[in-house]
């Protein structure tokens, strides 16, 4: 008989080992699902995980793409793991990052077509503040109302896509675009747009925000009193309440962040690799993200390796359907697995298992 | 705008086939939060019961075999979910998430080469002199099996959860699951297979689209139906009568802005599109927020385990 036994504290050695063991049983779980498609699981795997970074002929178009994708699941992820400690559920990043687009690029538009320095900064201000604000409504009304954030955050991303479709079609449609859907491309006006800092890196100032803001959320975990607030608020509700944390402040601190990185997120991305509001802009790096931030242990520098990790799937993923006819949602699958695993092997981590007879209780 | 254009009748009939998917979908879950679980995975589970059965109908040539595939299908993929959160004391939220994730990705890599075919048709049930009624006829009567079955099924439950033995123990489970455990109740059996219900009406509720409502398959098809599903047990309180009302009153909203729209109202249609969403938002303010100087509505009728895992430590 198989018994689970709770550890004390949570192990640290199987803290840093589950998450690899959760990559392995993907592989080989994505490499039967390939089979099962008619793909050799081997070449499958070799062309998602090693061929973007290593083999000559790719490497050296998706070696700047893996910096390009996992700045906004780093961004993202970072802020959606405070909540998630705190047991604040924020699944509605997706609509965050929509309307920070949204309101980021509105403001570069605007400006069209004047010339200066300051636009670009204008920008990155309204897109955090425009995914602040939409994270905004589902803390306020937890605050206020005791409404449950995962529902609204969630219902919120259809409503963010309607917008998003009213605003590529409408308000924000490109004038001189002969009635096509989508906004003026940002890349054709250079106050606005995002560009690589390095060229054919993918380094642009998304990375550089992913990257402070891992740090930020490092300082704050570690040496900050918010972030002990947070992780006490999820390890132990009552002992938070008696040690004085307030969780309204600790609700709408947790909602907002991560509202303000996902805005962040979508205004980098619609003013440099997408470059223009259009109706299929989102494209679920909102939802990647929670599996990135589960897959880095919800601990910031485990976000910023899961992140060029699953970065590297959307890359590999996006090879393999060109070079191997693998369907793009095969990946899609293959990183809800991943999540699955994780979750699976977890339980090695907050339990023992102990075989032997079971005793009559 | 012509609002002649919309006739009432049609309206409530076109109501009733609007609502029942998200009636399976939350009756489901209804049985699975009563268990003390909170699975977040309807939508995934939806989507894959839309695509099990489509195709299984598709390939059969009959759509009584595809919504029996669809069941089976939700309840399988259910059957992960149960797993983790149940012998892998997984967390509840993220597990039923990665659900839902997968479920989006399963489906749309099942469903390649059926996009753009028609399934199957499904005929209305006849039932005789009854569909004649002016009125009430049309709007009553005048339905395929699935809407039929879906008010049975919302009254069956009501009944095993309030009268039988095992209801009340279904609920025992969700209330208390250590006391449940001492009166020797098998609180994991009894979940699971709360569970895999759930999945099953999710399943239904699925295939109820792509086989009669749209019906056809695109990916992400269901659109959030999971979600307001997942609202409505909340509107509910966890009521199986007034499940009902709830997945009525959305399905009302849903053919009403349908109807606006094609009626060519001054709003632009982006915005009638989203008031569903806006509505289930409004409505989960309203149930949640707490009255003078009590609980709120929803808090004190939920299950007192709901979302809470359960570890016999003998």
């Amino acid at each position: 008989m198989i018994a689970l036994e709770k550890r004390p504290q949570p192990s640290q050695l199987w803290t840093a080992v589950t998450p690899l063991l959760a990559v392995l049983a993907t592989m080989v779980a994505g490499g039967i699902m390939f089979a099962f498609l008619g793909k050799d699981p081997l070449i499958a795997i070799r062309t998602i995980f090693w061929d973007p970074l290593f083999n000559e002929q790719f490497a050296n178009y998706s070696r700047p793409q893996l910096l390009v994708k996992a700045a906004p699941l780093i961004l993202i992820a970072t802020g959606l793991a405070m909540g998630f400690r705190a047991g604040v559920w924020n699944i509605g990043a997706e609509g965050q990052y929509i309307i920070g687009a949204i309101c980021g690029a509105a403001v570069g538009l605007a400006f069209y077509p004047t010339e200066s320095v300051l636009i670009f900064p204008l920008m990155v201000v309204a897109g955090a503040l425009g995914g602040f604000l939409w994270a905004m409504i589902p803390g306020v009304l937890k605050v206020k109302f005791h409404t449950n954030e995962i529902l609204v955050s969630l219902l919120l991303v259809y409503v963010a896509e309607f917008i998003l479709a009213s605003m590529a079609l409408g308000a924000l449609r490109n004038p001189e675009g002969s009635g096509f859907p989508g906004s003026r491309n940002l890349k054709e006006y250079p106050p606005a747009y995002n560009a690589e800092l390095l060229p054919g890196t993918g380094l642009h100032w998304g990375v550089v925000a992913a990257l402070v803001a891992v740090i930020f959320a490092y300082v704050l975990f570690s040496k900050h009193m918010m972030g002990f607030h947070i992780r006490l608020a999820g390890q132990a509700p009552k002992a938070a309440r008696f040690g004085g944390v307030q969780p309204a402040r600790l609700i709408l601190f947790c909602l907002g962040t991560a509202g303000a990185l996902a805005g962040l997120a979508g205004l980098f991305e619609v003013s440099g690799p997408a470059g223009q509001i259009s109706i299929d802009f989102n494209v679920g790096y909102g939802f990647t993200a929670i599996i990135v931030a589960f897959l880095g242990r919800l601990n910031p520098i485990g976000i910023l390796l899961a992140g060029l990790l699953m970065a590297l799937t959307y890359i590999g993923g996006e090879l393999a359907s060109f070079m191997l006819g693998v369907p793009a949602a095969a990946i899609q699958a293959f990183q809800g697995m991943l999540l699955f695993f994780l979750l699976a092997v977890d339980v090695l981590t907050n339990y023992r298992i102990r075989f032997g007879k079971r005793e009559v209780a | 705008m012509d609002l002649s254009a919309i006739s009432p009748t049609l309206l409530l009939a076109s109501l009733m086939v609007a609502a029942t998917p998200i009636l399976l979908a939350a009756l489901g879950e209804l049985v699975v939060e009563k268990s003390g679980v909170l699975n977040l995975g309807v939508e995934g589970m939806m989507i894959t019961g839309a695509i099990c059965g489509f195709a299984i109908a598709v390939e059969t040539g009959s759509p009584v075999v595809g919504f029996i595939a669809a069941a089976v299908g939700g309840a399988l993929l259910s059957l992960i979910f149960g797993i983790l959160t149940q012998f892998l004391l997984s967390n509840q939220v993220a597990t039923g998430l990665a659900l839902t994730l997968f479920g989006l990705g399963l489906s749309s890599l099942l469903g390649q080469s059926y996009v753009g075919i028609r399934p199957p048709a499904v005929g209305k049930l006849d039932l005789g002199p009854l569909a004649d009624i002016p009125f009430i006829g049309p709007v009553l009567f005048n339905h395929d099996l699935m809407v039929y079955l879906s008010l049975a099924l919302c009254v069956g439950t009501w009944a095993v959860l309030k009268y039988t033995r095992a209801g009340l123990i279904l609920r025992a489970v969700g209330e208390n699951h250590d006391a449940a455990h001492a009166l020797g109740y098998k609180v994991v059996k009894v979940r699971l297979l709360a569970i895999m219900f759930g999945g099953a009406c999710a399943g239904l509720g699925g295939a109820y689209l792509s086989l009669i409502r749209v019906p056809q398959w695109t990916e992400g098809m269901t659109a959030g139906a999971g979600w307001i599903a997942l609202a409505i047990v909340v509107f509910a309180s966890w009521r199986p009568l007034r499940v009902l009302l709830g997945a009525y009153l959305f399905g009302g909203v849903t053919v009403l802005q349908l109807n606006l729209q094609a009626a060519g109202m001054a709003i632009p249609v982006e915005y009638l599109s989203m008031s569903p969403y806006l509505i289930t938002i409004v409505v989960l303010v309203i149930m949640s927020a707490p009255r003078k100087g009590g609980k709120a509505r929803a808090s004190l009728a939920a299950p007192a385990c709901l979302g809470r895992a359960f570890h016999a430590s003998h």
